[in-house]
């Protein structure tokens, strides 16, 4: 057990102004940041805001950025640090910020209401839905998703250019249309919704470079640009690029869908 | 000055039961607000790894309600409310089947049904699950049937939130009352400071349990008892409040994360539990009742996991409460672990591809949390507060709050339903089941008061802000009083009080020293001060959140000197044997001033008064799903020949 | 303090801008990061350089790209009159004798294509040469951002039609694979080193074609029901894999091309002697 005093900048302030502002703080082995931000609290700052819950990784609510990366607080252990190196904690920087560590992340709450939800198939009650293992890793891989909103402060689109934020859902909500996609009994096409192509023409899937950043910080390891984001734009390709799948589909061989 | 709105049903807390409830309130017609202290998604109900609990037979076509009941029943050592556990075992497959209707997305079996696995205490494969994430879908599954109600609620009325609304980041601090029935809620936003009132005939307490009371616990700052808290201020009392579940292995290295769970599937896996010496000392705890169900050699035990048949099971699979006081005694007796728990080894066990294989999540959680590679090195494990049994007393059918008409609960807030102690897995399911019959009900409760809503009394709202004010002027409070208190230092001491005197194994002497300790500490926080201003002011958060815990932290210390048995998740080496007659007795606790004037009451007797009651007999026809031999060892004489 | 549709409370100040618009918090460095983080982009950008230079002058070049029995994969196939006779190699004089420049720019038009659309070197040239963005969380450089929704970059969705061409041409340097199994008089049965850095070549060529995220939409990835198409979702699982790698294939193929060809130059020039095996 061994233990040092750490140098912290932490960002305060509000909406208003505020700056980094200069911690030294008790370290001890095996920490994470988010115990040093909770000794800040109990020592030195009892009003220092920060959002936090199961501090393991899997509600998703201490996301902050530590040396300018995008993370979850308390799955950033201390021991990856040089031991002189001064550490920055600031608020996620592409969300209006409310109060020290603490965003407001209502963005996503409204694209999330944009994204239309799953539509039931007709004739199918509670207890008769079947569907195969392989049918469902797809879509259970992005229903690992936290909601710890990383990917979408990472992603350039809406970081750098916040006047595209009206017009672009981000990469967790585009995943989310493709994991409806993905769904074995989304029957959202017999309901006259094409998710394929409202994903291009409502949620901004063209915005997406494929630069890779919210696969980059996703926590859980999910794959969003090569298994939600490229898909989906390859999809949206058989609906509004590809003449070929477009001929196919009118002369009613059979849907692209399989 | 404070912000009023009107709303059928309110619905506090947005975990599971929560959201369940609110859904099954608007489907029904009922206008509904749903109030949570955090983010709207990151409810406790994420941890849970397990399953959902529900008899679908999907595996093993044995499996039927009547099985689960039983299963449910002997877990609670049959101190279960009877009607709770056989509307939950009846229920709770449908309560799945509709979550796939809602777009969850569970693990398959072969056929393309709800693929369900084994757990503790459950006699066929029963718990239908997503990996060990099935909390999160659950949670996740919720929230997106109510952003679906608010799409449809847009599309006829242009608003998303015309019937169906969210408050995160919201606490409340008091049930509202109209004589005798409820009238809304009052509560701060965290991030404004702002004080609102929503005033509705009908509030669904749904906010978990109290873990944060205790040092170390797997549960989130969440968990303070707050929902405890509101009914018994509200005049609703709390049922067997002494039964807390501690779960036996919980991290206990580094002290960041000392607490999170290690799940149960790594013992039944093949994990075994060892001391400082490297013995498996499970073999020297098996008790007597058990003792012709566990194997005596480890030959035998290693044997079970590929012939259960013609084996008994390892002791490192006894019941939750017969492990955490194994582990407590012997790192007692000084065969710790070096952080003080013991070693959990899978790396002897299996090879490393198969630990990672079937226990993904633990072995990225001790690689990135403590540095520990569990395919090559054993793990620090130790007792972790978890679950509290106890809860609000409510109606079996309705989810109605006693003695509070327009109070309803559900969830882990409620108590009843597991009685003594919850088997793994049926806490999901009770989340459903009983979230979904308190919306149903107190959508009812509230259309039938439609014409005549509860008037909301304006001195109510404001002894509600001056309470919640408090620790603002504390400051500069009166000197006779004392100096004042840091709410951090406050709680830290309250946790380590609750853990060390009413912890695991409780003994008289200590549990009075901890009703002695919590009186001195209800007085030190009328004088916990915050600094700085309302806004997202998480001192200020704290600070009010003291009141609850000390509450429902009295409540446990009370019932469990009272209760003279140990059973489940209530230990007393005093009292260490289960007794017959305490089968039918639950203890109930109120509040002393039913005015709810805090302020009042008597610093040495404390705020609870505790009440015996006797309960109902249970149901000739569901006695009979038992063997007589079995009841015999739980039920009084008297209670037999009825 | 509802699900966030509410306008916040103070009207924020200017709607655009990034990471230093009026509503986010008051910091003035367009990032914090303090690792190198210039170092990965900055790499990819002289590592793609690199190969631009070095192809563009081969291409141009018209010359030193045939030494029998090796062909430089930059000229294959050779499609004008102006090749060099190959026997029983790929010149097929399609575009007949008005081709005047190097008959390299005919065929190389797709490889260039399928990798410029290719979503990795997307993802690579984005973030090298354009900085949008240079790295993740570091504040590009640009005032307005469309992406690919306009003009010219929404033609990036044409690339599974360039995958269609990749895949001729990944056959015929495989035709041309099996020719270097001759020797330099046509004798079937010989290999050189030459034959060894064909054959690495081709095994890098068909693993970057194959792993391409049009291949893996194509083979299976559109499905909607795996379970439905065994062949196909075992084609798609098999894709998949590859294309977990791609970012390394579409290096490690580019670096082999760019090789396979060198060689041909050196014993075209006679500046190396191509040591036979047999």
């Amino acid at each position: 057990m061994s233990s040092y005093e750490a140098r912290f900048k932490v960002w305060r302030g509000d909406v208003e102004g505020g700056g980094l502002e200069d911690f030294a703080v008790e370290v001890n082995d095996g920490e994470v940041v988010l115990d040093i931000i909770h000794r800040l609290q109990a020592t030195q700052a009892p009003d220092l805001a920060v959002r936090w819950n199961c501090k393991a990784g899997k509600c998703g609510s201490c996301s902050a950025e530590v040396n300018g990366r995008p993370r979850l607080m308390c799955m950033t252990r201390m021991s990856v640090f040089d031991r002189d190196e001064t550490i920055t904690v600031t608020p996620l920087r592409a969300f209006p910020v409310i109060r020290d560590l603490v965003t407001d992340v209502g963005f996503n709450y409204t694209k999330a209401r944009q994204v239309p939800a799953f539509v039931p198939p007709e004739g199918l009650g509670p207890g008769e839905y079947r569907m195969m293992q392989e049918d469902v890793d797809r879509s259970q891989e992005f229903r690992k998703c936290i909601e710890c909103f990383l990917c979408q402060d990472t992603c350039h689109v809406v970081r750098d250019h916040e006047e595209n934020k009206p017009a672009f859902a981000g990469p967790r909500f585009l995943m989310r249309v493709a994991e409806l996609d993905m769904h074995p009994l989304d029957a959202a096409e017999e309901a006259g919704l094409d998710r394929r192509r409202t994903a291009q023409d409502e949620h901004g899937l063209g915005y997406c470079n494929i630069t890779k950043c919210c696969t980059e910080v996703c926590p859980e390891g999910i794959k969003i640009t090569d298994n939600a984001l490229i898909p989906l734009k390859e999809r949206t390709v058989d609906r509004k690029y590809d003449p070929l799948v477009w001929l196919g589909s009118k002369i009613g061989r059979r849907s692209s869908a399989g | 000055m404070v912000d009023r709105q009107e709303w059928d049903v309110v619905v506090v807390g947005a975990g599971g039961a929560g959201l369940r409830a609110a859904i099954e309130a608007r489907e029904r017609g009922a206008r509904t607000a749903v109030i949570c202290k955090s983010l709207f998604g990151k409810a406790h109900t994420v941890m849970a790894e397990g399953g959902i609990a529900a008899a679908m037979g999907n595996v093993n076509a044995g499996d039927n309600w009547q099985v689960h009941f039983r299963d449910t029943m002997r877990g609670g050592k049959f101190l279960n409310q009877w009607r709770m556990a056989e509307l939950h075992a009846q229920e709770a497959p449908q309560r799945v089947w509709e979550l796939e209707t809602w777009g969850a997305l569970f693990d398959r079996t072969k056929d393309g049904r709800i693929s369900q696995r084994n757990f503790g205490g459950h006699e066929y494969p029963r718990l239908a699950h997503v990996g060990d994430r099935t909390g999160l879908e659950l949670i996740r599954t919720l929230q997106q049937k109510i952003v679906a109600l608010q799409q449809e609620d847009f599309r006829e009325t242009g608003d998303y939130e015309a019937r169906l609304k969210v408050f995160q980041e919201c606490t409340v601090t008091r049930v509202l009352k109209d004589g005798e029935r409820v009238s809304g809620v009052f509560g701060y936003e965290r991030e404004s400071g702002r004080f609102f009132v929503l005033e509705a005939p009908a509030v669904v307490i749904a906010t978990g349990g109290i873990g944060k009371s205790f040092k170390v616990t797997s549960n989130s700052w969440e968990y303070t008892g707050d929902g405890h808290a509101l009914a018994l201020l509200a005049g609703a009392p709390l049922l067997n409040m002494e039964f807390v579940q501690f779960h036996p292995t919980g991290m206990v290295w580094p002290p960041s994360v000392k607490g999170i769970l290690v799940t149960e599937s790594v013992r039944g896996d093949g994990g075994v539990l060892r001391d400082s010496g490297g013995r498996r000392f499970m073999f020297d705890y098996v008790p007597d009742v058990f003792k012709d169900k566990y194997a005596e050699s480890e030959e035998e035990a290693d044997r079970w996991y590929d012939d259960p048949d013609h084996n008994r099971r390892p002791p490192e699979l006894l019941p939750r409460d017969e492990v955490a006081r194994a582990i407590n005694a012997e790192v007692k007796a000084g065969r710790g672990s070096p952080h003080g728990g013991v070693f959990l080894d899978v790396s002897t066990r299996m090879p490393a591809e198969v630990i990672k294989r079937r226990l993904p999540s633990m072995y990225h959680q001790f690689k990135e949390l403590a540095d520990v590679d569990i395919t090559a090195e054993p793990m620090e494990v130790g007792p972790t507060c978890h679950y509290v049994m106890g809860g609000i007393a409510v109606d079996s059918d309705s989810a109605a709050a006693r003695g509070v008409p327009g109070l309803f609960a559900a969830g882990e807030v409620a108590g009843g339903m597991h009685g003594s102690n919850r088997l793994g897995g049926n806490s999901l399911s009770d989340l459903l089941v009983f979230g979904r019959r308190a919306g149903w009900h107190a959508a009812e409760y509230a259309s039938g008061r439609a014409a005549a809503r509860p008037r909301v009394d304006d001195a109510q709202i404001d002894a509600a802000a001056a309470e919640a004010l408090r620790p603002f002027s504390a400051e500069s409070g009166e000197p006779a009083e004392g100096p004042p208190e840091n709410p951090y230092t406050l709680h830290q001491e309250l946790q380590q009080t609750m853990n060390d005197l009413v912890g695991i194994i409780r003994r008289e002497p200590e549990m009075k020293q901890a009703l002695e300790k919590l009186g001195e500490l209800r007085v030190r926080a009328r004088r916990a001060g915050v600094e700085g201003h309302r806004q997202f002011n998480p001192g200020w958060h704290l600070a009010l959140d003291l009141r609850n815990m000390l509450l429902v932290s009295e409540c446990v210390a009370r019932a469990a000197l009272e209760r003279t048995e140990s059973r489940g998740g209530h230990t007393r080496e005093d009292h260490a044997a289960m007794d017959r007659a305490w089968r039918n007795v639950n203890l109930l606790c109120a509040l002393t001033d039913p005015t709810g004037g805090l302020a009042a009451t008597d610093p040495v007797r404390g705020q609870i008064t505790l009440a015996r009651e006797t309960t109902e007999p249970i149901r000739p026809d569901l006695l009979a799903l038992f063997e007589k031999e079995e009841l015999v060892k739980y039920l009084a004489e008297e209670e037999l020949y009825e | 303090m509802a699900t966030g549709t509410e306008p916040p409370a103070t009207e924020p100040r200017p709607r655009s801008g990034g990471v230093t618009a009026g509503t986010r918090a008051a910091i003035d460095a367009p990032h914090l990061r303090t690792d190198r983080w210039w170092l990965a982009p900055a790499a990819t950008a002289a590592g793609l350089l690199a190969f631009v230079v070095y192809s563009t002058w081969r291409a141009f070049a018209n010359a030193d790209y045939y030494a029998a029995p090796y062909v430089s994969p930059f000229y294959s196939p050779c499609l004008a009159e102006n090749c060099v006779p190959m026997k029983a190699g790929p010149n097929w004089e399609i575009f007949g004798s008005w081709w005047g420049i190097s008959p390299a720019i005919i065929i190389l038009i797709f490889p260039l294509g399928f990798r410029l659309t290719c979503y990795y070197y997307r993802k690579a040239y984005y973030r090298g040469f354009w900085a949008s963005p240079p790295a993740c969380a570091v504040a590009e450089p640009h005032r307005k951002y469309t992406g690919e929704t306009r003009f010219p970059l929404i033609l990036q969705n044409i690339h599974r039609y360039f995958f269609y061409a990749a895949v001729p041409v990944a056959v015929i340097l495989t035709y041309d694979t099996v020719l270097a199994f001759r020797d330099e008089r046509y004798d079937w049965g010989h290999m050189g080193l030459g034959t060894l850095v064909f054959l690495v070549n081709i095994v890098l060529i068909w693993a970057y074609t194959l792993s391409c995220h049009s291949c893996r939409h194509i083979v299976g990835g559109k499905l909607k029901h795996f379970s439905r198409h065994p062949v196909r979702y075992r084609m798609w699982q098999w894709v998949s894999r590859l294309n977990a790698r791609h970012m390394q294939l579409a290096w490690a193929s580019l670096l082999s091309v760019a090789l396979a060809d060198l060689y041909v130059y050196l014993v075209a020039s006679g500046a190396f002697d191509d040591p036979r095996f047999f």
